[in-house]
């Protein structure tokens, strides 16, 4: 299955390994919330987390992002080892993501909030932002049209200026996606990002994860409870049960994974 | 006809005008459009190259003299381009309603024989795809926004900056020949083809000369007095006449500025950044304005509330007159001026309405409150009454000479009569050519001597010698027993009131008469949300007690009204329901411009109507409804109708 380096059906060129897991275990106390977990994630591809709740996903998400540090394995990000990180770091290295319970600034208004997700491009000191002048004002002028540009990409102009606390639901999640893509990632990471949608809402946010895809190029790693939707977006899927992977390929390999379907539909003990 | 002079033969078309404008305002703003958060700007001379360099890559691909181009999308500068460089290709542009469903589209298409399309972005150009099947004519696409369609297959597609680059690298070789097919065009070359919505049947394609179109630009820009250095703001549909003429045809005449907001969603604060002089709006968004501001009151703290209604109490009372330039008495206007500091302007700014110096309302008739609202602010609305057969004008209201019940006096150039069974009929230079291989429609519309029956029913009122309009001839009717029925007329007054969106009523051939009621959400989800109920659809709501209640207090306000009138007194709704589904454009049930579609609205709910009239207390039913993307589902409701109380007309309670 791994090798990389194909061209998808609908044409899109996958590259070589990006992001590599090796052997992660993470353990919290005496709960193994992963166990010996290997995959990698091809560059340019759509990459797919599932399993059923408990099973380790998201712990598996913040050890790619940084936020947990697995007691064994080895975490491998464009062809080096990384060593153990803090997040902003791991940040700076061109990994964004979103959260499953929306973590963006209520009080603060929607271009503010995608502005936060420039953070990493922005290099003047607090001395010269205050003061405004210079490479600190060329800096937010670069950084906001590059923000535009998200802007009109997630189609979210009208709500530029509104406070992020009084967005409906759906649009907070298209809020949070923005300010994760301001960060020009190399590699995105969506935890659930259509958890609570409807149907509307959540065709929308799948037509800009592709388009996303396609246009920039970024890499996509996803959490994601709709099978219909993983199936649908995802070029290849990894399936965790207990913390264990179970299962790992292409949809269509993964759906006649008779390991998979007993996870997901549960098996008779008899 | 007469010869016309050399100076002002160069005036003829739109792309002269154009040659014109370059001459005389080269450096001045011609379009704007907001992208990236930043109002971007186009001098006249870039408009004319931008427009130049798409010509040429239109002749490259093949475009004959002749030809019509498709152009789908909404109000952007690119697309009105587009229908500037196909002009000067001596090709014929076709606007299209941008959220028109691909069978629409696929007629519209099939009619012309569009060789070429010229798409907004992927959706239209999806749309396109999905019936090429049917279009044997159809050759090239072009489009503007190319995302989504890097792995489309290019070899009949091609994106806009391409072909301006593609045509721009063939200049050289091109440039004879384009000038020498601009040498071709008059006044009577085929400036523009439009789509009638149509409310019943297909749509036909009106054929529209430049004459039509420049003369009537001519007229009506002189009309108003409009000026280069106006702004207006392009949001409407660009398949509607009103659009090209407003943004095409007066815009090149006169030389203003023609704004294109970022997107549908951001119009309204678009329209307050860029604080047009000449707006144009249909009666529902003046209405959904005027909905919002006092949605928005309700929630003001009790101080500006009072602020707010003493201060309009007194713009009612004299601001119209002083838009009117009467005598009113110094205290008066001081306290007018004062009212301006407080609350006019202020809310004028918000509505963007601070620097409009003509405005205009026109389709559908605008509720008195709502039209007497926006002119005690200050604001010069005014109506005209207009068709796409006319280039629009046919009558307008004079500066000075306002009301919410006329629709005006004749457009200049423009000759009116009005025929023995009340239709109106009109004769002038903006008089459309023909239907697109329609003759016979021509005919039944146009007769030998240039009049066109407009369809509506009106009189001319003596001594002001304005217009008003009654109803559709073909929806005026007679009742069971004789009397009148305008069902138009009875529609208007119920959605007056901001809780009703839209109505429909039924009586022609009957004893009495029924109505559908569709409630405003906004209007009455705010009031639900006040007063503590609780809905979870539309649907709910809609079959709210409460809502029946209040929508039954206002039928029966209605009932009292039209009974004041004995022509009309017949009309009273003596049983009426509110709808479970919003009407929709989608579902076939209003045409693209919101008017409502009687027959297919009738066949649609024959069981609705049935439970009106034979007295029963429920009824049930399945309806479909089509979702934006084409596909279809049912909802099912139980509907309760209601009796409404019904007045005897006045002259027999007198006897």
């Amino acid at each position: 299955m791994s090798g990389g380096n194909y061209k998808t059906e609908d044409g899109r060129q996958i590259g070589g390994t990006l992001m590599e897991m090796k052997n992660i275990t993470l353990r919290f106390g005496g709960v193994v919330a992963i166990s010996d977990i290997s995959f990698d994630i091809h560059e340019g591809e759509i990459r797919a987390i599932i399993g059923p709740n408990g099973a380790g996903k998201s712990s598996m998400l913040n050890v790619i992002s940084g936020f947990y540090h697995p007691q064994d394995g080895e975490v491998w990000f464009r062809g080096e080892r990384r060593p153990t990180m803090k997040p902003y770091q791991v940040a700076k290295q061109g990994i964004a993501r979103t959260f499953q319970n929306i973590a963006l600034f209520n009080g603060m208004s929607v271009l503010d909030n995608v502005m936060t997700g420039r953070l990493t491009h922005m290099e003047s000191g607090l001395f010269s932002q205050a003061i405004w002048r210079g490479k600190a004002e060329r800096e937010e002028v670069e950084n906001r049209e590059a923000v535009e540009k998200i802007i009109d990409f997630l189609e979210i102009q009208a709500i530029r200026k509104t406070p992020v606390g009084r967005l409906p639901y759906g649009l907070k999640k298209r809020v949070e996606l923005a300010r994760a893509l301001a960060a020009e990632p190399k590699l995105l990471l969506l935890d659930e990002p259509m958890a609570g949608m409807n149907v509307e809402e959540k065709e929308d946010m799948s037509r800009f994860i592709l388009d996303v895809n396609d246009e920039f190029g970024t890499t996509i790693a996803l959490i994601e409870h709709d099978m219909g939707v993983v199936m649908d977006l995802s070029d290849r899927v990894v399936v965790m049960d207990y913390g264990k992977k179970i299962g790992d390929g292409t949809p269509d390999e993964v759906r006649n994974n008779q390991e998979v379907i007993d996870a997901y539909l549960g098996v008779s003990h008899d | 006809m007469a010869p016309t002079s050399t100076a002002a033969a160069q005036l003829e078309t739109i792309p002269q005008l154009l040659e014109r404008n370059v001459a005389r305002y080269g450096t001045k703003a011609a379009y704007r459009e907001k992208e990236f958060g930043i109002w971007q700007s186009w001098t006249w001379s870039q408009a004319a190259q931008e427009i130049d360099a798409l010509a040429f890559g239109l002749l490259k691909l093949g475009v004959n003299e002749g030809d019509h181009i498709a152009i789908i999308g909404r109000n952007r500068p690119y697309m009105y381009w587009a229908m500037v460089a196909a002009q000067k290709c001596g090709a014929v542009p076709v606007p299209l309603y941008q959220d028109a469903v691909a069978e629409e589209i696929a007629y519209v298409l099939d009619h012309c024989g569009a060789r070429f399309v010229i798409a907004q972005d992927q959706e239209q150009v999806d749309k396109v795809f999905e019936v090429q099947d049917k279009l044997n004519n159809l050759e090239h696409m072009i489009y503007l926004d190319p995302r989504g369609m890097r792995k489309y297959d290019h070899s009949k597609l091609t994106r806009y900056q391409k072909l301006q680059e593609q045509g721009l690298a063939a200049k050289a070789e091109l440039g004879a020949e384009l000038d020498a097919r601009m040498d071709h065009q008059n006044a009577d070359t085929t400036c523009v083809m439009l789509y009638t919505s149509g409310t019943t049947g297909r749509p036909k394609g009106v054929v529209l000369s430049n004459r039509n179109v420049v003369e009537t630009s001519k007229n009506s820009s002189e009309f108003d007095d409009l000026k280069p250095g106006d702004e207006i703001l392009a949001y409407l549909p660009m398949a509607w006449v009103g659009d090209f003429i407003f943004s095409i045809g007066q815009a090149y005449w006169t030389g203003f500025c023609v704004n294109c907001p970022e997107s549908p969603d951001t119009m309204h604060s678009d329209l307050r950044e860029i604080g047009p002089t000449y707006y144009f709006a249909p009666p529902r968004v003046f209405e959904t304005q005027l909905t919002n501001v006092m949605i928005r009151m309700e929630d003001a703290g009790r101080f500006k509330q009072w602020l707010f209604h003493h201060f309009m109490a007194h713009a009612k009372k004299v601001g119209p007159d002083l838009l009117d330039g009467k005598s009113v008495s110094f205290g008066d206007k001081l306290k007018y001026k004062l009212g301006d500091l407080l609350v006019f302007g202020p809310l004028k700014n918000t509505l963007g309405f601070s620097r409009v110096r003509v405005g205009y309302t026109a389709g559908e008739a605008i509720g008195p409150e709502i039209f007497d609202f926006y002119r005690s602010l200050g604001i010069n609305l005014k109506q005209l009454y207009g068709q796409t057969e006319a280039c629009v004008f046919i009558t307008q209201q004079p500066d000075g000479e306002v009301r919410s019940d006329t629709v005006g006096v004749a457009s200049p150039g423009v000759e009116l009569k009005i025929a023995e069974n009340g239709e109106v009929f009109y004769r002038s230079p903006g008089v459309f050519v023909e239907y697109f291989k329609n003759a016979e429609s021509t005919a039944d519309t146009k007769d030998k001597e240039g009049w066109v029956a407009t369809g509506d029913a009106g009189f001319i009122e003596d001594g002001s010698g304005h217009l008003r309009i009654i109803d559709r001839a073909k929806d005026v009717g007679k009742m069971a027993d004789g009397a009148l029925f305008a069902p138009k007329y009875v529609e208007n007054k119920l959605k007056f009131f901001p809780n009703v969106l839209e109505a429909v009523v039924f009586g022609n051939g009957r004893d009495r008469c029924a109505a559908f009621i569709n409630i405003d959400l906004t209007a009455v989800g705010n009031w639900a949300e006040r007063n503590n109920i609780a809905y979870s659809s539309y649907q709910e709501l809609a079959g709210h007690p409460q809502v029946l209640a209040t929508i039954q207090a206002h039928v029966e306000e209605v009932n009292a009204s039209v009974a004041q009138d004995p022509m009309l007194a017949g009309c009273q709704i003596h049983r009426f329901l509110v709808l479970h589904k919003q009407l929709d454009a989608d579902d076939g049930e209003l045409t693209r411009t919101l008017k409502v579609r009687r027959r297919i609205i009738e066949e649609k709910y024959a069981d609705l109507i049935n439970a009106l009239y034979d007295g029963s207390e429920h009824v049930s039913t399945e309806t479909e409804v089509t979702y934006e993307d084409g596909r279809k589902g049912a909802i099912k409701a139980t509907l309760e109708l209601r009796d409404a109380k019904v007045f005897s007309p006045v002259k027999m309670a007198a006897e």
